[in-house]
């Protein structure tokens, strides 16, 4: 198989997972079978898969080092993409379809819970950086491109806050994340020191 | 443990043929409720949908405000019970391995007459009624339920609580072969409720065996369980094992996870937010747009003498 075309199997891999979740979402809202809550239902699980989205983007590098499969590396983009566009998702479902956009309780919200903070502070950094995620910027920006897309750290680190900061008791699936983050954290300051 | 070869279940815990027919009949009869529990109606509106549960029609039952019910498919598929699970619908999904009968409960602590009694001896079938509760969980979501029980004074005054005693302390089952959940550390085992006396004996505050005229779904707490309308759901603690009258106020299970979040008295109230959400609105299921949140869940007129002089923001 030539690169060509294996990029393009994998880009045709990452699309498809990609927009699974959405599709299963639909599937299940049109056959009724969210639940009792499908509000609820489905703000948390756009939640999980931009998490997990992200946390997918971040261990793409790591991969690529471990196995030495480079053609790899182009899909940190799209995968990224996804992570962003369910993340939007799951805030514009939150203000418009959880909260009918009623601005006074969004606003306390935003500022007053910490959890709800921290989630709209890992959506508004990974704004520049799915706006500058184009050929055309990684070029502008030279060496400034990849610091600036360091963020998706600190956003993913907030993410996975967001998620632990609202469980009641069971923090098994958010310490699942965190655990997960800071493994991928420690590969990535281990190959800046070495 | 609650294991026992056949020989060994004395007859007390066997439920009489007679309560057992007899119970269509008081669902049947049951018809207005004092206080706060709604009236149940006789043969009223045409049903717009389908919503026969048993052998009745409850389409045109309503609450007291006017409130429509929450279908039993999501009464029974959408509940907080650790004990089998944390998701929602876990506990219907797992709670099958739960066995409600025989059951025995423990009447001890501070009062004259003490004992372990059979459910059935429990239960005095012509007390038992319908009552229609709103049910708010600390959550910030909403149902409306209609319950099949009884008043838990009626338990009370038979044990006759000493009149040193001032709580009651409730117990659900500690079984992780029943209850798998209980094989996690998720919280501190058994669960663990209570209520003020003066609380406890309030005309609102029932103990239930059912919903929907039905026996209790193992996943909504069968076979007996707390209900107390003004207060967060987690104060109606389910599959209860034990009641105990004491002097001292019990350290319930919420409370001993987060003493911030969580306290002893778990009134509703839209005024005291969780220190991480708003309480000042909920989603009634089945609605779209959330709703605001009542004091005391709506039963203020019924039970907010008994918080006189209270801070309720201190005793949350």
């Amino acid at each position: 198989m030539n690169k060509k075309r294996r990029l393009l199997l994998l880009k045709g891999l990452v699309w498809f997972l990609g927009l699974a979740p959405l599709a299963w979402l639909l599937w299940r809202g049109f056959t009724n079978r969210l639940g009792a809550n499908p509000i609820e239902e489905v703000l948390h699980r756009l939640g999980d898969t931009t998490l997990i989205g992200l946390l997918v983007t971040l261990s793409i590098t790591p991969v690529r080092r471990l196995t030495g499969w480079n053609s790899l590396a182009p899909l940190r983009r799209p995968v990224g993409l996804f992570a962003f566009f369910y993340l939007t998702m799951h805030f514009l479902w939150y203000g418009i379809v959880d909260q009918t956009l009623d601005f006074e309780f969004i606003v306390e919200d935003i500022v007053e819970r910490p959890y709800i903070l921290v989630g709209f502070a890992a959506w508004l950094l990974l704004i520049p950086l799915a706006v500058t995620s184009t050929k055309g910027w990684i070029r502008r920006l030279k060496k400034n491109w990849l610091r600036l897309h360091r963020l998706v750290y600190v956003s993913t680190s907030l993410g996975a806050l967001h998620f632990y900061w609202q469980v009641k008791a069971d923090t098994y699936w958010p310490i699942v994340a965190v655990t997960v983050l800071a493994i991928l954290l420690l590969f990535r300051l281990r190959w800046r020191r070495a | 443990m609650l294991i026992r070869r056949p020989e060994d279940i004395p007859s007390s815990e066997i439920t009489p043929e007679h309560v057992y027919i007899n119970r269509r009949e008081f669902i049947g009869k049951s018809a207005g409720i004092a206080l706060g529990g709604a009236m149940v109606g006789g043969p009223g509106r045409a049903a717009a949908q389908t919503a026969q549960v048993g052998q009745r029609d409850w389409s045109s039952v309503r609450s007291e405000m006017d409130e429509e019910l929450t279908p039993y498919e999501d009464v029974t598929s959408y509940n907080n019970f650790y004990e089998f699970g944390t998701q929602k619908e876990d506990p219907a999904r797992n709670a099958h391995t739960l066995e409600p009968r025989p059951w025995t409960i423990q009447v001890g602590g501070m009062c004259a007459n003490p004992g372990v009694y059979g459910l059935e001896d429990f239960i005095r079938p012509g007390t038992m009624e319908d009552r229609i509760y709103r049910m708010r969980c600390v959550e910030a979501w909403s149902m409306v339920i209609p319950w099949y029980g009884f008043a838990l004074k009626d338990v009370i005054d038979r044990a006759a609580p000493l009149g040193s005693a001032r709580y009651v302390e409730f117990k659900t089952l500690h079984d992780p072969v029943q209850m798998p959940g209980q094989r996690t550390r998720v919280l501190d085992w058994p669960y663990v409720e209570g209520l003020r006396l003066d609380e406890a004996r309030h005309p609102l505050t029932i103990l239930a065996t059912g919903v929907y005229g039905q026996d209790l779904p193992n996943q909504n707490g069968a076979p007996i369980r707390l209900v107390v309308p003004w207060k967060y759901g987690f104060k109606g603690i389910k599959s209860i094992v034990s009641m105990m009258f004491l002097e001292q106020e019990p350290y319930n299970t919420w409370k001993r996870t987060a003493s911030f979040e969580y306290g002893f008295y778990a009134n509703v109230n839209p005024e005291v937010n969780h220190p991480r959400w708003s309480q000042a609105r909920e989603r009634r299921l089945g609605e779209f747009r959330r709703r605001p949140t009542l004091l005391f869940n709506g039963y203020v007129d019924q039970v907010a003498g008994l918080y006189a002089g209270m801070d309720l923001r201190v005793n949350y």
